[in-house]
């Protein structure tokens, strides 16, 4: 599995994910448990149901990995509240990453557009954990190359600030002040087995990969182009 | 992968995966109202053609252009190395452009296998068919095409039978098709008349057959090499017509291949010598798919080689298999 | 007159032996020999080396005149003496080509001036190597060069006729015929070897066959008329059957071998660089196996380099493109101790017999090839068997720089070459 992002560390690459995973540096604290995921998603499905008076025109795009596993519990849970099917896919940002040059190339992931597409919707992108606001940058890119919605909005299971970019979330879970030592991971049941957030210590010497696969700093410090 | 594409003996089964799945997601652009894609921005492809084939030539630009990457087509026929200019001080002009990739055809066996080699640049360098030699472009066009009508996005070709028929000798499109068929578990076999099989073939991955009607049914797919005219003034057969009876796909043969089975054709095609225009134009034939499958790979190739700091790295056996699971 | 005297050098690899050379001549062999009060004596010490006859090559291209870009008389018999060689036959592919009695005295001129080496012009047999009409072969016979190894080589004297005519006609001046055996319809567009890697390469396959039937046709052709023959650069298992039965029948046929078809084989064309283009061809395993068996047995009689220079930009290119051919003139005697000595197929007084005896007895080159003893021309090579070195073309004696031997590690070093009793080589340095 080569996720194009995941949630160590904000933005950052799949091998570190999974070496993250692995290795991760004890003690990494839950900060969100399963009952408490499922609570937040409820409460933002209700959210998006009043904010857009009624969800008729939504479609809901999660970014892989596990924004897109996120999408489809969301999208459930608005068939739930309003009775109708949710328009719910993917979004692939791969393409439309501004680090593309600091690493080999990644696989790519499904974008997979509902039926109807994206034109004259509101489309609400779904990922796990907001952090540097570049991979909603190449989303918003990605999803301009696809249509022109009525409007984008943002949902995300966390945010741990960080900004690089004048980005904000429109549905936020859980705002989770962290430092830039801390890591943010974001297990689901979908890919994980179990459903966690976990807040845990950056390996602090030695882990250089970290810096070199992205997140704050690393991007700011880069050359590839911001688009 | 590797940094260039010179032989389809340079990807491993990971990494012709990659390559295929890859274009299944950029086969998906090609239905988008936008088809393209940011990825290659700032990025020089030059396609060095030195023997006209403005099919490839056109597929390998369309794929470069979709990536967004910039085109040079520098056509060698005709211009300055037809007077003598060597293809090192080809190469070393392309260097000094800033190409960051070279598309090269080439009528010489080995030509881009020595400008990747040679030291002269240090752009990637992507065979796009030298003489006889190999086509891995082609034969990665050809597995996409395949499997999409074989066994399905993510899988190899596992046991799928593929014949190849005609000029298996001069074919650059057979050789590069045997090693990476076979490399993606496919059980190949050529025929041929013996004139046109190499010295050597019985060491070939593959079985060789002289008897086309023999192996029909037994075949899930067909590819149908071009027979080139001349090669019958070379004492190579003794007509057409006599080579279009025993090794041409026609109605009746086509009928006596599996209810599944398709009818490849790299192109362009002869009709009346190695393919019948019934079969040419039949729903079984996949030689305009091809076609568009050939742009959509041609784009992963360039993505996995140009998209990142170095080339792709296929991800490991166990995890392919994950994601094989998961695309279903 | 100067006076050297070597000592204890392994005469042909045996016993040590004093050598003392006198003026142009060996004047005494034995052990202990003084230095004689009075003379002015250079006295080498020759502990642990091998005293050979100076090396005799029987095909040689020094491209002058016509491509002097590549190769000079002077570059080339430098390269000669550097290698070891006190005489070798030089090809007639020249611009213009030596089919004239003008042209070998030219050559045979050079020769004489350059001092390093003596060289013997080889004759086309005919007109411009086209292969239609006799070249006059008489004449150059009679010339001051003495021709009498006729060859089109570069070009195979396909048409029968011509080869019968040639065989015969060489027969008055104890000439010798000596073939590029390669049927050239079999090889229109050949690159290389025909098997396997040909076929996985997508190269244009030489096939063995175009060159044993040459052989088999002019083997007997030459036994019908009663002519001898000699066979270029046999490169195939194939071609060493066929000398070996015509040697059965006792019939008079020579036949050459190059140094690089004992050691490298077409495997090597998988890395497309041209430098080990050749013709022939580099052929399979099982013909180098078969080659050094040949050489071992005396079935093929002789070392020949075929050193073929080529300007850099002729190999820096794609292989179709590239010319053909090698240098080895300053290589041979080392790829001969590694393919034969170091094997245990040849002794050293075998490659004395296979590089120097045999070579000057088919060419009737007087004066070369002859034992080491007194009352001989002191033609010699001394050499260190013992010495281990990488091939560094840079410091070749050559004008071109082809050698695919570039970066190998070979044995043997040549330290001394004496043509006529003086040293062109001392100290493994160009005198």
């Amino acid at each position: 599995m080569v996720e194009n992002h995941s949630s160590t560390a904000g933005p950052t690459g799949a091998a570190q994910a999974q070496a993250a995973a692995a290795d991760l540096p004890a003690p990494a604290r839950p900060v969100l448990e399963a009952p408490d995921i499922a609570r937040v998603l409820t409460r933002i499905a209700h959210e998006i149901v009043e904010r857009a008076k009624g969800a008729d025109d939504v479609v809901l795009l999660g970014i892989p990995t596990r924004g897109v596993f996120l999408a489809r519990r969301l999208a459930d849970k608005l068939t739930g509240i309003t009775g109708r099917p949710t328009q719910v896919g993917s979004l692939d940002i791969t393409m439309y990453r501004d680090d593309l040059r600091l690493h080999p190339p990644r696989a790519l992931a499904r974008t997979e557009i509902p039926g109807d597409g994206v034109d004259g919707r509101l489309v609400v992108l779904v990922d796990d954990v907001l952090f540097s606001g570049r991979t909603i940058r190449a989303a918003l890119d990605a999803l301009g190359d696809i249509g022109r919605p009525r409007a984008v909005q943002l949902a995300v299971l966390v945010d741990r600030g960080h900004r690089e970019l004048p980005i904000r979330a429109d549905y936020v879970g859980k705002n989770l002040p962290t430092s830039l030592r801390e890591t943010v991971k974001v297990l689901l049941a979908e890919e994980d087995g179990r459903d966690s957030v976990l807040l845990g210590q950056k390996e602090s010497r030695n882990d250089s990969r970290q810096d070199a696969h992205g997140g704050p700093g690393a991007d700011a410090r880069s050359d590839a182009p911001a688009r | 992968m590797k940094r260039h594409l010179i032989s389809a003996a340079d990807l491993t089964r990971d990494d012709a995966l990659l390559v295929l799945d890859t274009a299944e997601e950029m086969a998906r652009v090609a239905d988008r109202p936008i088809k393209k894609l940011p990825t290659l921005r700032g990025r020089t492809v030059v396609n060095l053609f030195f023997e006209d084939s403005t099919r490839t030539r056109i597929s390998f630009e369309a794929a470069a252009k979709r990536l967004s990457a910039d085109v040079i087509n520098f056509s060698a026929k005709g211009s300055s190395v037809s007077k003598g200019e060597s293809l090192k001080d080809t190469a070393l002009t392309l260097e000094a452009m800033g190409a960051d990739a070279v598309v090269i055809r080439h009528p010489s066996s080995g030509a881009p296998h020595r400008l990747a080699a040679s030291g002269w640049i240090n752009a990637s360098v992507v065979n796009a068919g030298d003489g006889t030699h190999e086509h891995p472009t082609q034969a990665l066009l050809d597995a996409f095409t395949l499997r999409r009508h074989l066994s399905g996005p993510g899988r190899d070709l596992n046991g799928r039978r593929i014949t190849v028929v005609g000029d298996v000798l001069h074919s650059r499109v057979a050789r590069s098709n045997v090693l990476l068929l076979t490399t993606l578990g496919a059980e190949v076999t050529l025929v041929a008349p013996p004139t046109l099989l190499p010295i050597g073939v019985e060491r070939w991955p593959c079985q060789v057959s002289y008897d086309l009607d023999a192996v029909l049914a037994k075949s899930d797919a067909v590819m149908m090499l071009r027979v080139q005219r001349e090669r019958m003034n070379a004492a190579f057969f003794p007509t057409e017509r006599e080579y279009a009876r025993r090794y041409g796909l026609d109605g009746l043969r086509m009928a006596a291949l599996p209810e599944h089975a398709i009818v490849m054709h790299p192109g362009p095609m002869n009709r009346g010598m190695e393919i019948t225009a019934e079969v040419a134009d039949s729903p079984r034939c996949t030689a305009v798919e091809q076609v568009a499958n050939g742009v959509s790979t041609r784009m992963a190739v360039l993505y996995l080689l140009l998209g990142g700091s170095e080339p792709a790295v296929a991800p490991a056996a166990a995890t392919a298999a994950t994601r094989t699971e998961e695309s279903k | 007159m100067s006076k050297t005297l070597i000592r204890g050098a392994r005469l042909l690899g045996g016993e040590a032996q004093d050598v003392l050379i006198d003026g142009e001549i060996v004047a005494a062999v034995g052990s202990g020999l003084g230095t004689d009060g009075a003379d002015v004596v250079d006295v080498v010490e020759a502990d642990g080396l091998v005293l050979l006859p100076g090396l005799v090559d029987l095909h040689t291209h020094l491209r002058e005149p016509g491509r002097e870009d590549s190769e000079t008389v002077l570059t080339g018999t430098r390269a000669a003496a550097a290698g070891g060689y006190t005489a070798v036959h030089a090809m007639a592919n020249t611009f213009p080509v030596a089919d004239t009695a003008g042209v070998v005295e030219q050559v045979w001129r050079l020769g004489r001036e350059s001092g390093y080496c003596d060289v013997q012009p080889v004759g086309a047999v005919t007109v411009g190597l086209e292969g239609k009409k006799l070249a006059e072969l008489g004449a150059m016979a009679d010339s001051a060069a003495q021709v009498r190894v006729f060859s089109d080589d570069g070009k195979c004297v396909d048409d029968a006729v011509i080869m019968r005519r040639a065989l015969e006609y060489v027969k008055a001046f104890d000439g010798v015929v000596a073939q590029h055996a390669q049927e050239p319809r079999l090889t229109e567009g050949a690159q290389m070897n025909e098997g396997t890697v040909s076929g996985e390469l997508g190269l244009t396959g030489w096939p063995a066959v175009a060159e044993e039937s040459i052989i088999a046709r002019d083997l007997l052709l030459a036994a019908h008329v009663g002519s001898r023959v000699h066979i270029c650069h046999l490169s195939t298992a194939g071609s060493v059957e066929l000398v070996r039965w015509a040697k059965s029948k006792g019939w008079a046929v020579t036949a050459e071998v190059t140094p690089h078809h004992l050691l490298l084989t077409d495997e090597l064309v998988r890395t497309f660089d041209p430098v080990y283009k050749v013709n022939p061809p580099l052929r399979t395993e099982a013909d180098v196996i078969a080659l050094r068996e040949a050489l071992a047995d005396g079935t093929i009689d002789c070392v020949a380099t075929d050193h073929a220079p080529h300007p850099h930009e002729d190999k820096d290119c794609e292989w179709s493109a590239a010319a053909m051919g090698m240098i080895g003139l300053e290589t041979a005697l080392s790829v001969v101790q590694h393919t034969m000595v170091d094997t245990g197929l040849l002794d050293w007084a075998g490659v004395a017999d296979r590089m120097s005896t045999r070579p000057a007895a088919i060419g009737r080159l007087a004066g070369h090839g002859r034992p080491i003893a007194a009352g001989e021309p002191a033609n010699l090579v001394l050499l260190d068997p013992a010495y281990r070195g990488t091939v560094n073309p840079a410091g070749f004696a050559s004008r071109s720089r082809n050698t695919p031997y570039e970066g190998r590690e070979l044995p043997g070093r040549v330290v001394a070459t004496y043509l006529r009793g003086r040293a062109t080589v001392q100290d493994g340095k160009l005198a």
